[in-house]
């Protein structure tokens, strides 16, 4: 099932004009606050009127302003997570998930929501009532009952925004399950790179209301030109990387870029598709094969384009094997080493982090692993 | 009952009758009333607003006159209702009844008017997205969160609806059994020789009943409120 959105809107000096697909799995809606993310999820909810809109999921319009068309928000079967959970407080928490099932005409069966309350392990909340809850409990009993509602699409606004981070690492497990076994839209606004990083599949770079990019998570985290509009301290490439193996001095061996990376051990089996991440600032770029340094992960590929800015900084993309890897240096460096597109050089990098592990949860995937000595 | 004479009891069973129905029939109202005035911008607002609120500041004979002179049998409200649907006002006790209800009406508006204005409208917004429409928003998340102060409105009508005197006086007079209400019936036996004995009875009464009544409004309204906020 397909989401398709395309919305204009005008309000007190600020216009948002975007279009954008969204396959099943995450679509990440990300960019600063005020790029308009909030925005469009209303649209899509309906909880906002668009001086224009068309929305259609699954072959389902829900808004078209040409043809007149816009349904109220009860209408369109949008689960909607909000930051903060919203739950209802006079009801309990069985009440709560059941909410949706009061005015939904197909009713889920009971198994699907046994296998639901167990995913989002809620099933010992189910007689209390929302003011006994944690913030971590609270919001996955918002999804499940989001979910509940038999949506044709999700729609989560920053639902770990309010949370810190134990709470965040207690819910993302979750968040991965739901992307992996549900087939609707889910549409994921958020500021987070890290976040955006580990469950989206697809991303929508917004900026002041416009679409800067749409495109597979590792190709937007990865293209230099975006990464002001992503933030310079957060720049980074994603790639995709396979479990080698686990060494006995506790590193785990990963194949990502066309070369080996190391890792300080990770879950998961020999075979495991996992997801790491490099940030641009913990890139160095060498033009000769790296000689006696203690970093493991040493690169090789070529550099394809360099941007620089105002500032003393410059972003180079290079290639290394399929994965694109940035590395963010003075503009003084680049020149030094005389740095173009077709040069061949080694990206050695200070630290990866693992952005998403397919392994399930309780790994610590989040965690973020030196390997510089 | 021994306490009471027959003639004291017949007011006090009166002004339970009369004030149960003007808070009874006038919630409704009440509730609408309210929820146009938290929620919706429309013209003529502030002139709701100051109607609404007129009964609490004119002298209360004032508005039994205004009452009589609207719905007095040979008044245009008046003679309309009782020639279409049969209902008579003046001296009745239904007309009591109205009176005491009119004067309650802004001590409810005003107390759950408040309680709406504390409503999260993000709760409602997430009951829409939901599938719930804007009615049954209204009836499953709204009402149940302003219980509290529903309680608080119908408990402070019912108590101002017992203690109501000029108006009703106006309106309807002071007939035993027909329009003498508690107050009224206070107010004649302290106008009779010998008559203190009976005034005395009826305000202990009366001030039983208005203190049973805030106590069982405070306990009513903990309880809500406790359901409310989720504890």
């Amino acid at each position: 099932m397909t989401l398709s959105v395309s919305v204009q809107h005008h309000f007190g000096g600020f216009t948002l004009d975007a279009s954008f697909e969204a396959p099943a799995g995450v679509t990440a809606l990300f960019g600063s606050s005020g790029s308009g993310k909030t925005t469009l999820v209303n649209a899509v909810s309906g909880l906002l009127r668009p001086d224009q809109a068309r929305v259609e999921v699954g072959g389902r319009l829900l808004c078209d302003t040409e043809k007149g068309l816009c349904l109220p928000p009860h209408k369109r079967r949008v689960g909607y997570v909000f930051q903060e959970a919203r739950l209802f407080p006079h009801l309990t928490v069985r009440q709560n998930l059941h909410y949706g099932r009061w005015f939904s005409k197909t009713r889920g069966s009971d198994a699907e929501e046994s296998r639901l309350v167990e995913m989002l392990g809620i099933g010992a909340l189910l007689d209390r009532r929302p003011g006994a809850l944690s913030g971590g409990e609270k919001q996955r009993v918002a999804i499940g009952r989001a979910l509940l509602s038999q949506p044709l699409m999700l729609l989560m606004d920053e639902p770990l925004a309010a949370l810190d981070e134990a709470r965040k690492a207690e819910i993302l497990p979750y968040l991965e399950r739901l992307r992996d076994d549900t087939d609707i839209p889910i549409l994921y606004v958020s500021h987070s790179v890290a976040e955006v990083a580990r469950l989206a599949t697809t991303v929508v770079l917004l900026d002041k209301g416009k679409v800067l990019k749409t495109g597979p998570t590792e190709e937007v985290m990865s293209d230099p030109a975006l990464a002001p509009a992503i933030g310079l301290r957060e720049a980074g490439s994603v790639l995709s990387a396979t479990v080698v193996t686990h060494h006995d001095d506790g590193l785990t061996e990963l194949a990502a870029a066309g070369a080996k990376l190391f890792l300080p051990r990770i879950g998961g089996n020999p075979g495991d598709h996992v997801r790491v991440r490099i940030h641009a600032n913990d890139v160095m770029l060498s033009l000769d094969p790296p000689g006696r340094v203690s970093a493991l992960n040493t690169l090789p590929g070529t550099v394809t384009s360099i941007r620089t800015g105002g500032g003393p900084g410059a972003m180079v993309q290079m290639q290394a094997g399929d994965d694109q890897i940035l590395a963010r240096v003075t503009k003084r460096s680049a020149a030094a080493l005389d740095l173009k597109p077709g040069t061949e050089c080694y990206a050695i990098v200070k630290s990866v982090s693992v952005a998403r592990a397919d392994i399930g949860a309780g790994d610590q995937s989040m965690a973020k692993s030196d390997t510089t000595t | 009952m021994d306490f009471l004479s027959p003639e004291e009891w017949t007011a006090v069973a009166l002004s339970l009758r009369v004030s149960f129905w003007a808070t009874l029939v006038s919630l409704p109202f009440a509730i609408f009333v309210a929820a146009l005035l938290a929620r919706r911008d429309f013209w003529g607002k502030q002139l709701l607003n100051g109607i609404v609120h007129l009964p609490l500041i004119l002298p209360p004979v004032v508005t039994g006159y205004l009452l009589l002179m609207t719905f007095g049998r040979r008044a245009p409200v008046g003679a309309w209702l009782y020639d279409t649907l049969g209902i008579v006002f003046a001296f009745r006790w239904t007309g009591a009844a109205l009176a005491a209800g009119i004067m309650g009406f802004p001590l409810m508006v005003r107390a759950i008017r408040l309680a709406l204005e504390a409503v999260d409208p993000k709760l409602e917004q997430a009951a829409g997205t939901l599938g719930a429409s804007r009615p049954w928003v209204f009836v499953t998340v709204t009402l149940p969160l302003i219980l509290p102060g529903i309680i608080a409105g119908a408990i402070l009508g019912f108590a101002k609806a017992m203690g109501e005197f000029g108006a009703t006086i106006t309106f309807v007079s002071n007939i035993p059994g027909q329009t003498q209400t508690l107050p009224s019936a206070i107010y004649t036996f302290l106008q009779v020789p010998g008559g203190e004995a009976s005034a005395l009875r009826l305000v202990a009464v009366s001030v039983s009943i208005a203190m049973g009544a805030l106590i069982l409004s405070e306990v009513l309204a903990r309880r809500a409120q406790k359901r409310v906020s989720g504890a």
